[in-house]
């Protein structure tokens, strides 16, 4: 219990950790596009790999993955402190519903509101049986137009249900250089048969 | 052969609907796609546009490919002809790298082995679609998006009606090829992405001189695709340097790294 406790609430001040750079400095930040929705989340592999968190600091502090005997957290974040203590968002953290009947962790934990030198940043993890399944910011900074202008090319998404959600509308695709040989498997090619006059 | 004086204009909720056209050439060795939204996108100037675009790609590839032996930059390494006698780009595009290898603070170069071999190869690509996508920056009423091999530049004309629109761009899954690990929507800007996925590895560490073979990549979105190109290769190298180093150096730059 006390394990994954630690765990989900050093991997909450990691993410935190993450957003005290300016956004979307690092894999894992995300932003929404130009309007003001939140759905961004932070970990690509969030399901799977709890290993998806490293900071670039290396502050991510994965124990490996959570177990499944772990039960409720009906204890508060204040004696869960992770041992790695950098931030002052750690102590804060607090899960805001961890009330899930469910016999494994359960439940979606928000870390506190945490003034960072580039505005207010949030994170909120979503876990299941143990398991992140989800990460999001929920706030992110966006005081000022130039902090928007700067997010405007800052918006990666990277939440798996939202990019397959999104998959049937992709314009254009980004990767690793496709040499001429390789193009007609690729999806930029597809993309463009479509549209070829 | 304009058809806008003849067709009725396309309404669709309220802003005027918008056709794609898709123009797709082999330059440098690999795939160039241009992908051009207009009301009419069969104009006579969007047809010119395009064209000078990928003239110019292949102009620079004439000029710059160490693919082939007769491209002045390699009868420049050759020593078969004077710097003093080379196309001006040569000097932009060397003037760029050695700005490159100071932003990124080394992660970055066109110089290998104690700057024995100069080869600018990881950025004319981007220098040279930035400098393509001019021609179509001053077309009006369009927003486009050209992208070479998976680096690409959106952008918009003047007069588009509604506005820039903005383009959905799939970032490639780099441990997936046939699907995508995250999206982002640009009106205006860059999306480069640096890793070993399609080529093998072709990035070298110029710390070390050895190519780099970890899985994954880098993808960095910002104004310009030269630095996005730049910086996404450089965060490749060096993922954790770059994520500590970007904000500061160039701040308006932003990077994923999967």
């Amino acid at each position: 219990m006390r394990r994954i406790t630690l765990w989900l609430m050093s991997t909450i001040s990691a993410l935190v950790l993450l957003f005290s750079y300016p956004t979307s400095t690092n894999s894992t930040t995300a932003a929404s596009g130009a309007d003001d929705s939140v759905e961004a989340a932070v970990t690509p592999n969030a399901t799977t790999t709890p290993e998806a968190t490293a900071t670039p600091d290396g502050a991510a502090t994965t124990d490996g993955s959570a177990t499944s005997d772990a039960t409720p957290s009906d204890a508060t974040a204040s004696d869960a402190t992770p041992s790695d203590g950098s931030t002052s968002a750690t102590d804060q953290s607090t899960p805001s519903d961890a009330g899930s009947t469910s016999d494994s962790a359960t439940g979606t934990f928000a870390g506190d509101s945490v003034m960072t030198r580039w505005g207010a940043v949030q994170v909120q993890l979503t876990v299941k049986d143990g398991q992140i399944t989800k990460s999001e910011v929920i706030q992110i900074p966006w005081d000022n137009p130039r902090d928007q202008q700067i997010n405007s090319y800052a918006v990666p998404i990277l939440n798996k249900e939202v990019v397959t959600s999104q998959t049937a509308s992709i314009d254009m695709v980004s990767g690793a250089t496709v040499t001429s040989v390789g193009y007609i498997q690729s999806l930029q090619s597809a993309i463009d048969q479509a549209h070829l006059a | 052969m304009s058809r806008a004086d003849t067709a009725p204009l396309p309404i669709h909720r309220g802003q005027p609907l918008l056709r794609r056209r898709a123009f797709v050439e082999h330059l440098m060795g690999m795939p160039i796609s241009l992908h051009v939204k207009a009301i009419d996108v069969h104009r006579d100037d969007i047809e010119a546009a395009a064209r000078n675009a990928f003239a110019m790609l292949d102009r620079v590839n004439d000029i710059f490919s160490l693919w082939r032996d007769d491209s002045e930059l390699a009868r420049l390494q050759a020593g078969d002809v004077l710097a003093g006698e080379c196309h001006p780009w040569q000097g932009e595009v060397m003037e760029l790298a050695l700005e490159a290898e100071e932003a990124t603070e080394g992660r970055f170069s066109a110089w290998f082995g104690e700057r024995a071999a100069y080869d600018p190869t990881g950025l004319v690509k981007g220098w040279a679609v930035d400098k393509a996508a001019d021609f179509l920056r001053v077309v009006p009423g369009i927003s486009f998006c050209l992208s070479a091999g998976g680096d690409l530049v959106v952008g918009a004309g003047p007069h588009l009606p509604g506005g820039a629109p903005a383009w959905l761009i799939g970032i490639q899954d780099p441990y997936a090829a046939d699907g995508y690990a995250a999206t982002v929507e640009v009106a205006r800007g860059a999306v480069a992405t640096s890793g070993s996925a399609a080529r093998g590895a072709h990035v070298i560490d110029p710390r070390t001189g050895s190519p780099i073979s970890r899985p994954g990549s880098a993808t960095v979105v910002g104004p310009d695709l030269v630095w996005a190109d730049i910086w996404a290769t450089a965060a490749y190298v060096d993922p954790a340097g770059l994520a500590d180093l970007l904000p500061r150096r160039a701040p308006s730059y932003h990077l994923s790294l999967l």
